[in-house]
């Protein structure tokens, strides 16, 4: 049994994603408290030279494959599985994204592993892994104790500061021999689908206005639009709106869109569900209107209006302009 | 389609020489005649699909007067009225699957006037009906009948908080679960309960009811939307399903009627609940209160220029139109100044029929919305407060208003609301 | 294609959530409970595959408090059969164990794809899909929102961060964890779903295997806090835009 604590790192497209940082600074702020190691596992092919970007572990285990070449749920649930056999950590920290949902349900069946998902919070207390929950639509937070010496805790993006997992340095990269069979998967990558360009860029954008499932119909979209106008902003929404085909894909704010950081981010009627909170809580001034005072987005919030959306922003727009 | 005619066939056009009509030879100079126009040269298919449902049968009485199209409200923001859709449905359009099909709010203006009997109110639910059966039915609609379903009222809320306005009432509002028993048994309904407009007549008229000493108690979160709109606007199954509830908790419980602040609760009681067992009393609290206004001190003058709406479900379809007039009259200060559409002929606010739940897709048919017109109509008669009686108005004609850009010109309130300004501070 | 759909049950949002007395669950004597949204998007995309490629669609359930009420509306829909599994799991079971339940049931049953909901709000250990498809040992993909059938396996499109979709190809059986369906979860007729109450019935089966290693339990429960949360603006809407114009101001946001 090893005290190390493991960071499964995340990449698309030849780039390791933030959350990896994320997870890696807290990794060393967990292996400072077991007396372990931090170590990185980068599943890929031909991406040897990333562990460099990876300075915050002791140590990246690099398992290389042409199987690995791009994610695929099969092949990478099964290589990670074989890495923790191996390796047996104290506590693995995987992203709870679209990746990771695939690999650490998985390796909680076959490595027989405790899991918890959706953390935005782990600690050792008393020596057992403590990890808190955002669950029930970001309103309750529970506290899970993790049984046995080994387990796996899926954390939820934006739970942790990236910078102090963005490290450069040379930790050792070990390579790890990939399990037999590792290509005969019955799920096989074909291709990747980039979304629709052409639209503007709204992670480079000061100013974001973005409406919620509150604004009700197509039909009052321009009055959202128009505050954005009158700030200098663009217009973002939370999915349903994208899913109503009311504004692209490239508009949406939050676990399955984009990650913002504007100077500021005004929701119009968003609840501030955790995959919407996901994208946004980073920006530097939140403003929410949302006549639910019990909204969870006014937890991230820093004003809050608990009014109706179509009192207010007409009000604010007209304010604006004048 | 087989054969539209829009203009006569040659072929029916005959001359001849000598015309006798019943033995008599009215030949002249001119003796060019048209013969018979057969009507059924129309492919009656989609006729049939709507005169062959129980309750569609009579939009095959139309004989296109077109008296009915002047007086719908719907025509008059946009392109509608029932012989205009008699025709388009002779013509071939697929009602089921047509836009035509949600823009009536069943307001029955032109049932008033038809010589036919073309009646809306029997057909749009029936065709509404098959059409949702088919999986035919706008997303919004779809929502609000979702909700009911679900939470047993239309706006999504928590069926737990459905007596939650009664706790800062400032009266003593009695939960029949606890009392049991009763004089007055007041159905609050959706919008009364939840929705903050609605909840400030409600308490209005509890402050009232507990001036007058009224015996009465509510069913709380017992109670259950009745539907009414969700059948007009083709979930019958929703209503039997909340009908059958709604009955079965008031057998529960002893009263001698029932009060009601909607008018379409009224409709759903009085008409609706009879053919499922339930028979009662009911009554609109207009028409309560009217009788009774001697037995308030009426303290304040409101010098108000007051114009009254009547409700669909008030007036043309329940017949009470002097009450809510009555009760306006009596407070001190107001005068009433009618509309140019009212009583028989009121406009409707577009709530009805469902048109509660189509705002968006109504957007897509209208000029303006109905409840905006009414505005404007309130406004041009100088009118400085909008009363109504029906929990959807409310919260229409105050979006209206804004809509419209009459803030500062015009109030709305409910009737209930001007009673109890009347009356004064406590 | 035979789709099997299960489904969960999960307290309703629409409802204030408490918390019991020693903090170790919700309060559930209060709870009301819903069908998972995205198990409503699964059942949606099931229902669709059939109708443009044959097959049947079967929903299953544990049983729980409306349970049957969402197993009928589930066939009014067009599932053709709804199966409630009868052991005693009650709301808040850890998914390991569901999940544990569920294969015992399935592996009893023809299949070629298992279409779950990708998450739920009490997903606590894990997402149901994945934890099934382990126990099964098939091959799954979750937060999906296309699926098309391709000579024996399905092609599926998987949402990445960002817009970006990844197609597999992924052979059956399998287990995919819908993200949401290509269109809008279809309504339930009200008349109809009474009429399939009436008719229509469920399939009663028990699970022979309840047993798994869960390896967590709940240690506390909390709500979030709300003092470091928002700072509330009040007064009339142009008041409020007022203040929100200096603040804009404070920040350097607007001059
Ligand atoms: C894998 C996965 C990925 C996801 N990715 C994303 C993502 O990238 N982005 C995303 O946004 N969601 C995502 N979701 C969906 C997410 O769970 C929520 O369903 C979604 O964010 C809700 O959007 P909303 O806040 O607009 O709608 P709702 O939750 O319905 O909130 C609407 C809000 O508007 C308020 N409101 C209503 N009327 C008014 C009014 N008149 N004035 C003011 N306020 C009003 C209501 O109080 C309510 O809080 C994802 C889910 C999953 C499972």
């Amino acid at each position: 049994m090893s005290q190390d604590v493991f960071v499964v790192a995340e990449h698309l497209q030849g780039k390791i994603d933030d959350v990896t940082y994320e997870l890696l600074g807290k990794a060393r702020e967990l292996a400072g408290q077991s007396g372990g190691h931090v170590v990185a596992v980068l599943m890929g092919s031909g991406i040897q030279d990333q562990a460099g970007s990876l300075g915050a572990a002791d140590k990246v285990l690099y398992m290389e494959h042409a199987a690995l070449e791009n994610f695929n749920p099969e092949s990478y649930a099964k290589a990670l599985s074989h890495i923790l056999e191996q390796n047996k950590p104290r506590l693995t920290l995987i992203p709870n994204t679209s990746m990771g949902m695939d690999l650490a349900a998985a390796v909680s069946v076959k490595n027989n592993l405790p899991l918890v998902a959706y953390a935005t919070d782990v600690q050792f207390d008393n020596g057992q892994v403590v990890a808190t929950s955002q669950l029930y639509g970001g309103k309750i937070n529970v506290e899970s104790v993790l049984e046995g010496d080994s387990s796996v805790v899926s954390v939820l993006a934006g739970s942790f500061p990236a910078d102090a997992g963005k490290q450069d340095g040379s930790p050792a990269v070990e390579t790890v021999a990939a399990p037999d069979g590792l290509d005969q998967t019955r799920v096989r990558f074909k291709n990747l689908i980039q979304p629709e360009g052409g639209d503007v860029d709204i992670t480079q954008q000061d100013i974001l206005v973005s409406v919620g499932r509150g604004i009700q119909s197509e039909d009052n979209l321009p009055m959202v639009e128009e505050l954005a106008e009158a700030l200098g902003g663009a217009l973002a929404s939370s999915r349903p709106i994208v899913d109503n085909k009311w504004l692209p894909k490239t508009r949406q704010v939050g676990k399955s869109g984009l990650k913002v950081k504007p100077k500021l981010y005004f929701a119009v009627g968003i609840s501030g569900a955790p995959e919407h909170i996901e994208g946004m809580k980073d920006s530097e001034l939140i403003i929410a209107i949302n006549t639910d005072p019990e909204a969870p987005i006014f937890e991230v919030a820093h004003y809050g209006v608990t009014e109706d959306l179509f009192d207010v922003v007409p009000a604010l727009t007209e304010k604006l302009k004048s | 389609m087989a054969s539209n005619k829009l203009s006569i066939d040659p072929d029916q056009i005959i001359e001849k020489e000598h015309v006798v009509q019943e033995g008599m030879d009215i030949s002249g100079q001119w003796n060019r005649m048209f013969e018979q126009r057969v009507i059924w040269d129309y492919n009656t298919e989609m006729l049939d699909k709507v005169t062959a449902l129980e309750g569609g049968e009579s939009l095959g009485y139309c004989y296109q007067c077109g008296q009915c199209v002047p007086v719908c409200p719907v025509n008059l923001v946009g392109d509608y009225g029932p012989r205009k859709i008699f025709r388009r449905v002779q013509l071939g359009e697929d009602l089921f699957q047509s836009p035509l099909l949600w823009q009536c709010t069943t307001c029955m203006n032109c049932l008033r006037v038809c010589p036919k009997e073309v009646d809306m109110i029997q057909i749009m639910p029936a065709v509404r009906q098959e059409a949702v059966l088919q999986g035919y039915v706008p997303e919004e609609l779809q929502q609000a009948f979702e909700n009911t379903f679900d939470y047993g009222n239309p706006l999504g809320e928590s069926p737990k908080k459905r007596a939650a306005w009664t706790k800062d009432a400032g009266v003593p509002v009695p939960i029949m679960k606890e009392k049991k028993k009763a004089d007055v048994l007041w159905f609050v309904e959706c919008y009364p309960s939840y929705h903050p407009r609605g909840i400030d007549a409600s308490k209005a008229l509890a402050r009232v009811l507990n001036e007058l000493g009224v015996d009465f108690g509510i069913l709380g979160v017992e109670e259950k939307c009745t539907c009414d709109s969700q059948r007009l606007a083709g979930e019958i199954g929703l209503f039997e399903e909340f009908a059958e509830q709604n009955i079965k908790t008031m057998k529960r419980y002893k009263f001698n009627k029932i009060l009601v602040t909607d008018p379409h609760a009224l409709n759903a009681l009085r008409k609706e609940y009879p053919k499922y067992g339930g028979k009662y009393e009911v009554v609109h609290y207009t028409t309560f209160l009217a009788p009774m206004l001697d037995k308030l001190n009426f303290t304040n003058k409101l010098n108000y220029k007051v114009t009254f709406h009547d409700p669909c479900y008030l007036g043309r379809h329940n017949g009470e139109f002097e009450a809510p007039r009555q009760i306006l009259q009596a407070l001190p200060g107001v005068e009433l100044i009618e509309m140019f559409r009212c009583r028989e002929n009121s406009y409707c606010c577009g709530g009805g029929g469902g048109g509660m739940w189509l705002d968006g897709f109504m957007a897509d048919h209208v000029s303006e919305r109905l409840s905006e017109r009414r505005v404007r109509e309130a406004v041009e008669v100088g009118a400085d407060v909008l009363a109504v009686c029906c929990p959807y108005e409310v919260s229409r004609f105050e979006d209206a208003v804004k809509s419209t850009g009459n803030e500062g010109k015009l109030v709305v309130r409910d009737i209930i609301e001007l009673v109890v300004e009347a009356m004064g501070a406590n | 294609m035979n789709i099997i759909v299960p489904v969960k049950q999960v307290p309703d949002l629409v409802e204030e959530l408490e918390i019991n007395e020693d903090g170790t669950d919700l309060d559930r004597d209060y709870l009301s409970y819903k069908l998972n949204e995205f198990d409503e998007h699964a059942l949606e995309e099931a229902l669709l595959l059939k109708e443009e490629h044959g097959g049947t669609v079967t929903v299953i359930a544990f049983e729980g408090e409306d349970t049957d009420k969402a197993l009928y509306t589930a066939i009014a829909k067009g599932a053709d059969r709804a199966v409630k599994i009868t052991n005693d799991l009650p709301p808040g079971t850890p998914n390991h164990v569901l999940a544990k339940a569920l294969a015992s049931v399935l592996s009893g049953m023809e299949y070629d794809l298992i279409l779950t909901g990708v998450q739920a709000a009490d997903d606590r250990d894990g997402q149901l899909g994945v934890l099934l498809a382990n126990y099964l040992d098939v091959p799954h993909v979750s937060v999906v929102s296309g699926v098309a059938p391709n000579n024996g396996a399905v092609t599926v499109q998987k949402e990445y961060a960002g817009g970006v979709m990844a197609e597999f190809e992924v052979d059956l059986p399998a287990v995919l964890g819908v993200q949401a369906a290509r269109q809008t979860p279809r309504y339930a007729p009200v008349s109809r779903v009474r009429q399939v109450m009436r008719q229509a019935e469920i399939e009663e089966v028990e699970a022979s295997d309840t047993e798994a290693e869960v390896g967590s339990s709940i240690r506390r429960m909390f709500k979030p806090e709300k003092g470091a949360g928002a700072q509330m603006l009040e007064g009339s809407p142009e008041e409020i835009a007022e203040q929100i114009i200096k603040i804009l101001q404070e920040k350097g946001i607007k001059k």
